[in-house]
């Protein structure tokens, strides 16, 4: 499945849902899914900067594929950053350099979002991008 | 309290008839900035309608009312305040900028060197610690924190320790802005001057909810801003007694606060101008000025009363969710602060909002006070006069349904 693929999967999923209660609860459900981050991993090098709670986020590079394992001691941020791994973790830095991340508005979540949460969303994004670029570049 | 009359003070909020995510606005962040009367919008548009011209130099008819206008807001801050005279007043942007106003010219003044101590608690807002610790790395002074207990009080034979060490002044707040705490200001003034120490009160939080007499708490420096009290944005107060405004240096220099210029030298202004350069925020001032009418007109005592048991309503509510933790003394006006175990603060404020609950979530300018309790935040729901039993419900109701799906 390519990243884009994935993302109208996701997209289809979260139009399943009639309020932003269960939004919500789907997206605090995907965090608690999240395979736990290594205590040692969350390091000051890992925390995305800028972010109201604290995020890590670690990647590396398997086979070709970029790996990502993220944890946050915000529920909600730990659920957002679940959805990007969920259609991020396991390509190439190629295919993650090029994703387009647009399809963010169509989740209807950014509208629930405070406008800090969303900035913190995009700062996300960048992330994953920039360590994915910095893997490629070591390679 | 039978005539506090909560429906109608409401009705005098144009920004509460709105609706946020489909449900009507719970606003309980008024310790970041009260909402606006009617009384106080109009007196801000009757002012640029009818009123506006620069004040205290103008010949013309204009000039002249809207000059009466700015002083007589100034009386009545100082009535309100039962200040010793109108210029004890000193118009200000807020208070952060009164306490840079202060810290600034007790800088100018040369009387605090590397042997001397500033004295603040724990519980101050940034804008009661930075400008302190600025001056201090100006001069060589040591900047002294009084710790507090595990129930948010301030550990006073510390306070009275340091007392002994004769510092230059003592910066509290009047009530803690992240807890709601009220700090027992007149006992800790009256200790304080008998170590020989000036006092400045940051009452940011007290203003909108207390009655406050600067004589009979008998504080050197008292500052406060108009926003937090149903008044506009950049406006606020300092008062300071006579002698020690009179004795401290000015701060800036320009317009208003001069008497004479020559490039040999220029001679000052008299209180109040003296710190007042430039021209200041006339339509804040009598926005001000009718904002505090508003107050009055309602009655400190009722209102407190009223916020009072709306905030013991809520603690009671609050307390029966599991895991929820109330920080501060029982003693609060104006706001409560929380947390719920295992929930971040930033998670529960997104849903409070989502639920159309308005709360401030975070350090709240405290991050010393918040390291000091081991979090990185808190919930807190602050409250004015409009607010009603129905809000409080509406609360408890979205942070127990907002810890059912965090958990």
């Amino acid at each position: 499945m390519t990243i884009a693929e994935k993302q109208e999967q996701l997209l289809e999923e979260l139009n399943l849902f009639q309020d932003w209660t269960e939004r919500y609860e789907y997206v605090i459900g995907l965090g608690r899914q999240l395979p736990a981050m290594d205590e040692e991993l969350k390091t000051k090098d890992r925390l995305i900067e800028g972010c109201q709670s604290q995020v890590w986020l670690d990647a590396s590079l398997e086979n070709g594929a970029v790996l990502f394992v993220a944890d946050s001691d915000s529920q909600i941020t730990k659920g957002i950053i679940a959805l990007f791994i969920r259609f991020l973790s396991g390509e190439s830095a190629d295919n993650i350099l090029t994703a387009d991340f647009a399809f963010i508005a169509k989740t209807g979540l950014k509208e629930h979002l405070a406008p800090t949460r969303a900035n913190a969303l995009k700062l996300m994004a960048g992330q994953m991008k920039q360590r994915a670029l910095e893997l490629a570049l070591k390679k | 309290m039978s005539g506090y009359d909560v429906s109608a003070l409401r009705a005098q909020f144009p920004i509460l008839e709105q609706e946020v995510h489909g449900l009507p606005l719970v606003y309980l962040d008024n310790a970041a900035t009260s909402q606006k009367p009617r009384a106080v919008l109009d007196v801000s548009r009757h002012y640029y309608e009818k009123l506006n011209s620069n004040i205290h130099r103008g010949t013309h008819y204009l000039a002249q009312e809207a000059t009466a206008a700015h002083e007589k807001a100034r009386e009545k801050i100082a009535t309100h305040l039962n200040a010793g005279s109108p210029d004890e007043i000193i118009f200000t942007s807020g208070t952060t900028d009164g306490i840079n106003l202060i810290s600034s010219v007790l800088g100018y003044s040369g009387r605090i060197g590397k042997r001397d101590s500033i004295v603040i608690s724990n519980l101050e807002h940034h804008s009661n610690t930075v400008p302190w610790q600025m001056l201090c790395e100006r001069t060589g002074a040591e900047l002294k924190v009084l710790p507090v207990h595990e129930d948010g009080t301030l550990e006073l034979d510390v306070f009275h320790r340091y007392l002994d060490e004769n510092p230059i002044l003592i910066a509290l707040t009047h009530i803690s802005n992240a807890f709601g705490s009220v700090l027992p200001v007149r006992p800790l003034i009256q200790s304080a001057h008998e170590a020989g120490a000036l006092v400045l009160i940051d009452g940011a939080q007290a203003v909108p909810h207390l009655s406050i007499d600067v004589q009979e708490l008998d504080a050197d420096f008292y500052v406060f801003s108009g926003h937090k009290a149903y008044a506009p944005t950049g406006i606020g107060v300092l008062y300071g007694k006579r002698e020690h405004l009179e004795a401290l240096p000015p701060w800036r220099g320009g317009g208003e606060m001069i008497k004479k210029v020559d490039y040999a030298g220029t001679t000052y202004n008299d209180l109040p101008f003296k710190y007042e350069a430039g021209t200041p925020n006339i339509e804040g001032a009598l926005a001000l000025g009718a904002a505090l009418d508003f107050l009055n007109e309602i009655g400190l005592d009722d209102l407190h009363s009223h916020e009072a048991s709306l905030i013991e309503h809520a603690a009671t509510a609050l307390s029966a969710i599991e895991g929820l933790k109330l920080y501060g003394p029982h003693d609060r006006a104006g706001a409560l602060s929380f947390n719920i175990d295992g929930i971040h603060h930033y998670d529960l404020g997104t849903l409070l909002d989502q639920m159309g609950v308005a709360v401030r979530t975070g350090h709240h300018c405290c991050q010393p006070l918040m390291a000091r309790f081991g979090i990185t935040g808190t919930i807190r729901a602050s409250f004015a006069c409009f607010n009603d039993e129905g809000d409080v419900q509406r609360l408890a109701d979205a942070v127990t349904k907002g810890a059912r799906m965090l958990r």
